[in-house]
């Protein structure tokens, strides 16, 4: 089951296309990692996706339902380029917002507490924004997004500017939040955080997407069959089929090759070809990160 | 609907909390009755203590001529004018006043010293004491006898009263023209204030990001509109504090002051300073009662009427402004254009308030762009009702259609930052589907 479907999105602005033919599904209880280079046309689908702007065709579906105004209520969407207002106190601005999303009054006061006392940030709340760090105004701005608990969470590169710390306060409430069963779409070129968050991926460039799926099939897909070895002895005589990419020196009579396994071989055929030659250390199949996926195929398509 | 509602309600309480306000609401009334006070005592203090003139007369036709009054003494001087001149500072009179032997015919050469500048009044008095004593020394001549002249010297004061269909009225043009200028002029001054607050608003959102977050959970027309009507709340509330406070202000001045007679009288009367009493008398029966013929509650309707019409139809115009630049210091280029229409107002209020019924009063005060700040000139002076509903339709349907086209580009302008924005960008955002 789907919590978002978007069906074929056509967008143009006056000067450029900024989306072209773009279909996702985003299941439930994921966390989708929407890529992309900068300027791909990741905000403009944000943008759609939260009722700011208007698709010129195509149509995004929430729970199999087509997507209308009120459905905003069921979104928190965390921008990119985020601000709060700087003369309002903490509280009368997260319950603002609150309100403004449909919470009632009382409701979003007990939320709001919660949250402020859960992010420690209790001792804030009747502070002007201006009076905070640029660390505490982007827990403020996190805590405005869930507030509402939406079903869709988007997070347009959540982590930037962020001290380590935070960063990881707020990986953890992300987690929290998908199993608690919101769905989170996460849209960064931090690949990183993708690796250790998604588990779902699409990858946008250029208007178009280019590549979507889970983040485990895409990494199986993109796999070079390579393995790379450590062994005590130099490697010599390894079998024809097998060709070594590289070689080096780690330590005293400790070397690291890369192998190329062809197609129709597995790795154990490998290791019985090994055993034979050298006497082996450590043994793994090089998979390519998220990142050497986004650049190969951001690169092969310009 | 819900939701406007909570955008209003931020607007108006964050603003009519801030410290900026509650000063500038408290402070302008009592600045201004202030102001007025300070002027009225700087006027009486300096009417005070008597001014000498000393008065050489070598022609010998002005001997005691010179009547000596509350304000001003005078003692003729046997001396010559040029040791009076050097001995001037030291004998400590005011003024120095020589006439030199005359030509009656042609009375030149009559100087007056002193070491300020002369009063105004002290001057007028001796100007009209040497015309009189010389038309009389002329009449004389030749052959009037000057009582015949008294017995013909008529003084008319026009008594002005407005005829319309429920009848007339007495009414008083200063008091009409003065009505009419200082709601001109404080429309204007609203329109502007409110006005560019709007924007400073639109801009705020913009340039620190907030809008995307709450476009998203409501349309940005409504937050556009919530943003008007919420300062539009703050513009109300600030015209009824200062009606209220300027009335307590003055009221309470007067008490303190312990002034038994009414603030026109006082004025017109230390004005007044030269003008013979009686005139003053004349001038000032009842300019009370004539200021109560203008219709203050009328005036007071019309006034918010037109404020509420004016203002919808400029903030929306500010708005567009706002949504356009990224910051304060780029916004002066679009809004020359939009004070254009309320700088030629003020420019034309005077031509307007010396004809109120003509053609370019009439055309002005249609023309939903001039009409706040025309009509409420022309209201003092009676307007046909069908002209005044025929102008607040006009006005209505302006901002309608200001708004409408406000949002179609404020919609694209908050959310478009770092480009340069030309009068055709506008146009496409305008036309641009979203």
């Amino acid at each position: 089951m789907y919590l978002l479907e978007a069906q074929n999105i056509y967008k143009s602005y006056a000067d450029h296309q900024a989306l072209t033919d773009v279909s996702l599904q985003i299941p439930k209880q994921s966390i989708f990692g929407l890529l992309g280079p900068n300027g791909a046309g990741k905000t403009t689908l944000i943008r759609i996706i939260t009722s700011i702007l208007q698709a010129d065709s195509g149509a995004i579906l929430l729970n199999g339902e087509k997507l209308k105004r009120s459905h905003t209520q069921s979104i928190g969407y965390l921008p990119e380029e985020r601000g709060l207002y700087n003369k309002m106190r903490v509280g009368e601005q997260l319950l603002y917002l609150a309100r403004l999303k449909g919470l009632d009054r009382s409701l979003a006061i007990d939320r709001i507490r919660h949250w402020l006392h859960k992010l420690d940030m209790l001792e804030w709340s009747g502070k002007n924004i201006e009076d905070l760090s640029k660390g505490m105004q982007q827990k403020i701005q996190f805590i405005a997004t869930v507030l509402h608990e939406p079903q869709l969470v988007i997070l347009d590169e959540p982590f930037s500017g962020f001290d380590p710390i935070n960063v990881n306060i707020i990986k953890d409430e992300i987690l929290n939040l998908r199993d608690r069963g919101a769905t989170v779409i996460f849209s960064t070129h931090i690949m990183e955080s993708v690796e250790k968050l998604c588990d779902h991926i699409a990858l946008i460039n250029k208007s178009k997407k280019i590549l979507d799926g889970k983040k485990k099939d895409i990494k199986q897909q993109y796999r070079t069959n390579r393995f790379e070895i450590d062994h005590a002895g130099p490697l010599k005589g390894l079998e024809g089929v097998y060709s070594i990419i590289g070689s080096k020196t780690l330590d005293d009579n400790l070397f690291r090759s890369v192998v190329q396994v062809p197609e129709d071989h597995n790795p154990n055929q490998l290791l019985k070809e090994l055993i034979i030659h050298t006497e082996i250390h450590k043994f793994t199949e090089i998979i390519p990160s998220m990142n050497e996926i986004f650049i190969s195929k951001v690169s092969e398509q310009s | 609907m819900k939701k406007i509602f909570l955008v209003v309600k931020r607007e108006y309480i964050t603003r009519v909390r801030k410290r900026s306000f509650i000063v500038m609401t408290l402070l302008t009334p009592i600045l201004m009755v202030g102001l007025i006070g300070g002027l009225l005592w700087v006027a009486m203090a300096d009417k005070g203590g008597t001014k000498m003139i000393a008065v050489i007369d070598d022609s010998g036709l002005f001997k005691d001529k010179f009547q000596n009054s509350d304000d001003i003494h005078f003692t003729y001087l046997k001396e010559n004018i040029e040791t009076a001149k050097s001995e001037f500072n030291h004998m400590g009179p005011d003024g120095l006043l020589y006439i030199p032997k005359l030509d009656i015919q042609n009375p030149k050469g009559i100087q007056f010293f002193s070491e300020n500048n002369p009063h105004f009044g002290v001057i007028n008095k001796i100007e009209n004491t040497l015309e009189e004593e010389i038309e009389h020394i002329k009449m004389m001549q030749l052959g009037v006898d000057p009582q015949i002249l008294q017995s013909i010297e008529t003084s008319i004061s026009l008594n002005t009263l407005s005829l319309t269909s429920s009848g007339e009225k007495a009414s008083n043009a200063e008091a009409t023209v003065g009505t009419a200028y200082v709601s001109s002029l404080l429309i204007y001054f609203f329109l502007f204030l409110y006005g560019v607050q709007v924007m400073k608003g639109v801009i705020e959102e913009k340039y620190n990001r907030i809008v995307e977050v709450i476009i998203s959970s409501i349309d940005p027309f409504q937050l556009m509109m919530g943003k008007i009507l919420g300062i539009a709340a703050v513009g109300l509330t600030q015209f009824f504090l200062w009606v209220i406070l300027s009335f307590a202000v003055t009221n309470a001045g007067f008490l303190i002051f312990g002034l038994d007679k009414d603030p026109v009288t006082l004025v017109s009367e230390t004005a007044g300073i030269g003008i013979e009493a009686t005139e003053i008398a004349q001038t000032n029966t009842g300019i009370m009662e004539l200021m109560e013929t203008i219709p203050i509650t009328y005036v007071l309707v019309t006034f918010i009427v037109f404020f509420l019409g004016g203002y919808f139809l400029y903030a929306s115009l500010f708005a567009v402004v706002g949504s356009a630049v990224d910051s304060d210091a780029d916004s002066q280029q679009f809004m020359f254009p939009i004070t254009i229409p309320l700088i030629i107002s003020i420019v034309a209020l005077g031509f307007v308030l010396n004809d109120p019924d003509g053609q370019i009063a009439f055309w002005m005060s249609m023309i939903p762009l001039t009409s706040p700040v025309i009509m409420l000139g022309r209201i003092p002076f009676g307007v046909p009702i069908w002209q005044l509903a025929l102008s607040i339709s006009l006005l209505v349907c302006g901002f309608i259609f200001t708004t409408w086209v406000a949002g179609r580009i404020y919609r694209v302008g908050i959310l478009t930052h770092g480009s340069k924005v030309s009068y055709r960008t506008l146009t496409k955002w305008f036309f641009q589907n979203y």
